[in-house]
């Protein structure tokens, strides 16, 4: 992803935001910052100073941290262990590690406990011990790469705290995201990257969402606003007493999914919330047949289909994007037209008998790039070359070509631009008007809750609360995501009653 | 669009060319400085080579030799395709032809029943030895590498046991060997001057052709290649996984059977002591050096051949025996780093060409936004 005409300036001790669409090359640009890759021409000023830097290595030498969206901890270790791994020339792995760990800790209100295992920590906790490893190696500028992704709403506030503390004591943070509000309560700066370069840099007091939006996409922000219902009282999907057990990587037996029962009837989009690694994954490869559960039936279209292999599903009609589109989704090394045959290879225009119609899927290929507006100079590239966006709307398009009866959409928009998420919510709804069950797995809560007819939410393995999405807020699903609230979630507001027209029946 | 997509397709026959002719330019460099360092002279060692190589006698030689290492490859690499290490293609091929060869020499049908039957038998045995390696991987988990090297082992040890006098063999001077397979059941010979080549060349072509028809044309080739790029997609998109290992385990070990047919059918007529083993592991390098293609494997054969037969004549211009092998040994290794290297370099230069492309595409649109005044 080529990126050119790059121009900004962060100033030190301060939250300098950096948004744009996915693939408009922001994650490019962090990479060169952190000296993961080379830029073929520019430069990049530290202090006035101007760097090239070689490797990470080199970055960190000169203060520079990444807090990767991906952590990058053992599990297996503690928080001390983790800090100090690769960094033991510091401060030691003993005593004087702890203390700077303390002293860091407290001097960033960051709570950290040094002595406690990683796999005992939650999302917010392991967030922090990265931010923490970075400012153990010395780090006075941190680059957080969309950090907020994985946290819920009050785990995002207790975030941005942390990063005022960071601030105030001097520290600058660079923080990428396309998550507009959020950019807007936290950033002092914000530059705006569009197809590979900056197209504006504002400040936080003198723009809205709105406008954000105009600026990275040069379109209007789309709403994944239900508007009418099309729920019919045909069931699509009924999932009974579902049970699932995994062995961990200790050898211990987990419940994952515990009891899980629901319905989808045509036409119906079913939201699950949670936070990441309550289950979702798992209900979803078993719902596709990719995991065997202990006991519980899996009914499509009045089939049972509980013993069923998961190319007959797939036959059956159940359309399925993946929440890790390039371990489930995608042959990266793969040509876009081999990609469009994968999960559909015995069905039309793929195959014809045992035989691939290699002319039909070219064609048909073609069709989808066409249709779904995937950008690319053509189909015989690798799918690997392609940005997340448009490798998603390859994916979205071609679940989509088969006439799915049930649609499984594990964070459908994930990763994607404003563009593209506007055009899958619109394709859902399309499908869902014409009769389509949707299962929407989302962290995004604006999505579930504005493309959802009905809402459950996740929290260790069980489906613990339901909400209507006419009436409930990101906060309140928030709190029965970290468990703290079940059962059906009733708005307390009565005010909000009038909003109902816009969303959909709850059943 | 069209164009770009021609030019697309012209780098990667640039590419695709280009890291073959790197790696054996690289070969002959790294091997001329070894037999500089021999203190002989190199460029007259490959003035012998090329000279001897090219005489008729030696071509048919290279072609007979090539037949059965194209043979093992392609065993091979239907395993590298969905990546599977079958190392077990020497056992599966000595214990095929093996069997085959008692088959063959203890009935006396017609040949054009008994050729087949022998083949058939062959392929079998290879299919089953190389299906015990699949199977333990699926249901108990262990790695094939492990499982069909110890089979190699088990195969010869079981050759053994039955190679001798009073079990399946006869002794015939300081040998032991299988009884002979009567000259009705010979495979044909194409003849050429100054000698034949073998007939079971076809057996060959005809597998080269199923193999690529089948990998590239068919639903399963499709679903096996799916696996070997990755096997979460693969599984998600509806692979069973367990059953493609146990399948393409089972194909390798049928074209596994069949290494063995040119020598049985077309030479030796019986399995011996001195049946030729170690095929099955030049069939590795050869898969290596072909990138499992059909024709790139069928030009690695053919390679080999070369060098074993021209090494001979090396020896008596007194250069050293060994410089063969050491030939050999570095041309794979340089085919093997120079494809990973292209591989990579041709990797990121499409998606530079990808983001510079979209980016200019991006450009144009936002001019011609500008100019008509239309935000779309």
């Amino acid at each position: 992803m080529a990126n050119h005409d790059i121009h900004f300036a962060v100033r030190r001790g301060t939250v300098h935001a950096l948004v744009g669409e996915n693939g408009a090359g922001k994650s490019t640009l962090m990479k060169i910052l952190y000296g993961m890759q080379k830029p073929d021409e520019g430069t990049i000023a530290v202090d006035g100073e101007q760097v090239s830097f070689a490797g990470p290595a080199d970055a960190i030498a000169r203060g520079i941290g990444m807090v990767h969206q991906h952590f990058m901890l053992a599990d297996n270790l503690t928080v001390l262990e983790n800090t100090v791994l690769g960094a033991e020339a510091l401060h030691g792995i003993g005593g004087q590690a702890r203390k700077k760990i303390k002293e860091l800790s407290d001097a960033y209100r960051l709570n950290v406990r040094p002595d406690v295992l990683v796999e005992d920590l939650g999302v917010a906790d392991r967030q922090r011990v990265e931010i923490l490893k970075v400012l153990y190696r010395g780090a006075r500028t941190l680059i957080l790469d969309e950090p907020t992704a994985v946290l819920v709403p009050q785990e995002v506030e207790a975030l941005f705290d942390n990063l005022r503390d960071l601030k105030a004591e001097g520290l600058t943070v660079l923080f990428i995201s396309h998550k507009l509000g959020e950019v807007l309560s936290v950033a002092d700066d914000i530059t705006v990257v569009r197809r590979g370069t900056t197209v504006a840099s504002v400040k936080p007091e003198e723009t809205n969402p709105k406008q954000l939006a105009e600026l990275m996409v040069g379109s209007e922000l789309p709403s994944p606003e239900t508007r009418e219902s099309t729920v019919t009282t045909a069931r699509m999907l009924s999932v009974d007493k579902l049970r699932l057990s995994a062995t961990d990587t200790d050898g211990a037996v987990r419940t994952v999914l515990d009891d899980i029962a629901f319905t989808i009837h045509k036409g119906e989009v079913l939201g699950v919330a949670g936070v990441e690694g309550n289950g979702q994954a798992e209900l979803v490869e078993a719902v596709m047949g990719m995991r065997e559960p202990d006991t519980g039936t899996v009914t499509l279209d009045g089939a049972d289909i509980t013993a069923r292999s998961t190319r007959e599903r797939r036959e059956a009609g159940i359309g399925y994007i993946p929440e890790d589109r390039h371990r489930h989704g995608l042959l990266l090394e793969g040509t876009l037209w081999e990609n469009r045959i994968l999960g559909h290879v015995t069905e039309t225009p793929n195959s014809k008998g045992q035989l691939l119609d290699l002319a039909g899927a070219r064609a048909d290929t073609a069709r989808i790039v066409a249709e779904y507006d995937v950008r690319t100079p053509g189909i015989e590239v690798t799918a690997a070359s392609l940005s997340g966006g448009n490798q998603q709307k390859l994916i979205v398009g071609r679940e989509m070509s088969h006439n799915p009866k049930l649609l499984i959409a594990a964070h459908p928009t994930r990763g994607v631009d404003v563009g593209a998420q506007a055009q899958i919510w619109d394709q859902i709804r399309e499908a869902r008007r014409a009769g389509l069950a949707v299962l929407l797995i989302s962290a995004d809560l604006d999505e579930l809750i504005g493309l959802s007819d009905t809402l459950r939410v996740m929290y260790r393995g069980r489906l613990v609360a339901d909400a209507d999405p006419a009436t409930v807020t990101p906060e309140e699903l928030g709190s029965a995501m970290t468990g703290a609230a079940s059962g059906h979630l009733e708005h307390t507001e009565d005010a909000v009653e009038d909003a109902a027209p816009e969303g959909g029946e709850s059943r | 669009m069209n164009k770009s997509v021609k030019n697309f397709d012209k780098d990667r026959l640039v590419l695709a060319l280009g890291a073959p002719l790197l790696a054996l330019v690289a070969a002959l460099v790294i091997t001329s400085a070894v037999i500089g360092v021999t203190g002989k002279d190199p460029l007259h060692a490959f003035y012998v080579m090329i000279d001897f190589g090219s005489k008729s006698d030696s071509q048919v030689w290279i072609i007979n030799k090539a037949i059965p290492y194209y043979l093992a490859a392609m065993a091979v690499a239907i395993g590298f395709r969905m990546n599977l290490f079958n190392i077990g293609v020497d056992g599966q091929y000595r214990i095929a032809a093996f069997f085959a060869a008692v088959v063959g020499g203890s009935l006396t049908l017609p040949g054009f029943l008994q050729i087949p039957l022998v083949i058939i038998v062959a392929m079998v045995v290879g299919a089953v030895w190389s299906s015990i390696a699949g199977l333990l991987k699926v249901t108990r988990g262990i790695h094939e590498v492990v499982t069909t090297i110890m089979l190699n082992f088990i195969a010869a040890s079981t050759i053994g046991y039955f190679l001798q006098d009073g079990r399946l063999a006869v002794k015939d001077g300081n040998l032991f060997h299988t009884p002979d397979i009567p000259a009705s059941s010979h495979f044909f010979t194409i003849p050429t001057t100054p000698d034949p080549i073998d007939g079971t060349l076809i057996l060959a072509v005809v597998t080269a052709v199923a193999f690529w028809f089948v990998l590239g044309r068919t639903r399963f080739g499709f679903d096996l290649r799916a696996v070997g790029r990755s096997e979460t997609a693969a599984s998600a998109s509806g692979v069973s996984v367990k059953r493609m290992v146990v399948t393409s385990m089972v194909l390798s070990g049928t074209i596994a059977g069949l290494v063995g047919m040119p020598t049985l059918l077309n030479k030796s007529f019986n399995y011996g002591t001195d049946f030729p083993a170690g095929i099955g592991f030049t069939g590795i390098a050869i898969a290596l050096l072909g990138r499992n293609h059909p024709i790139g494997m069928a030009l690695g054969a053919l390679l080999w051949g070369f060098l074993e037969r021209t090494g001979t004549q090396l020896e008596f211009e007194g250069y050293a025996q060994e410089i063969v092998g050491v030939m050999q040994g570095v041309i794979v290794l340089c085919v093997v780093i120079a494809y990973e290297v292209v591989r990579r370099y041709g990797l990121r230069r499409q998606q530079r060409q990808v983001g510079e492309q979209l980016a200019a595409q991006a450009r144009r649109s936002d001019t011609n936004k500008t100019k008509a005044g239309v935000s779309a």
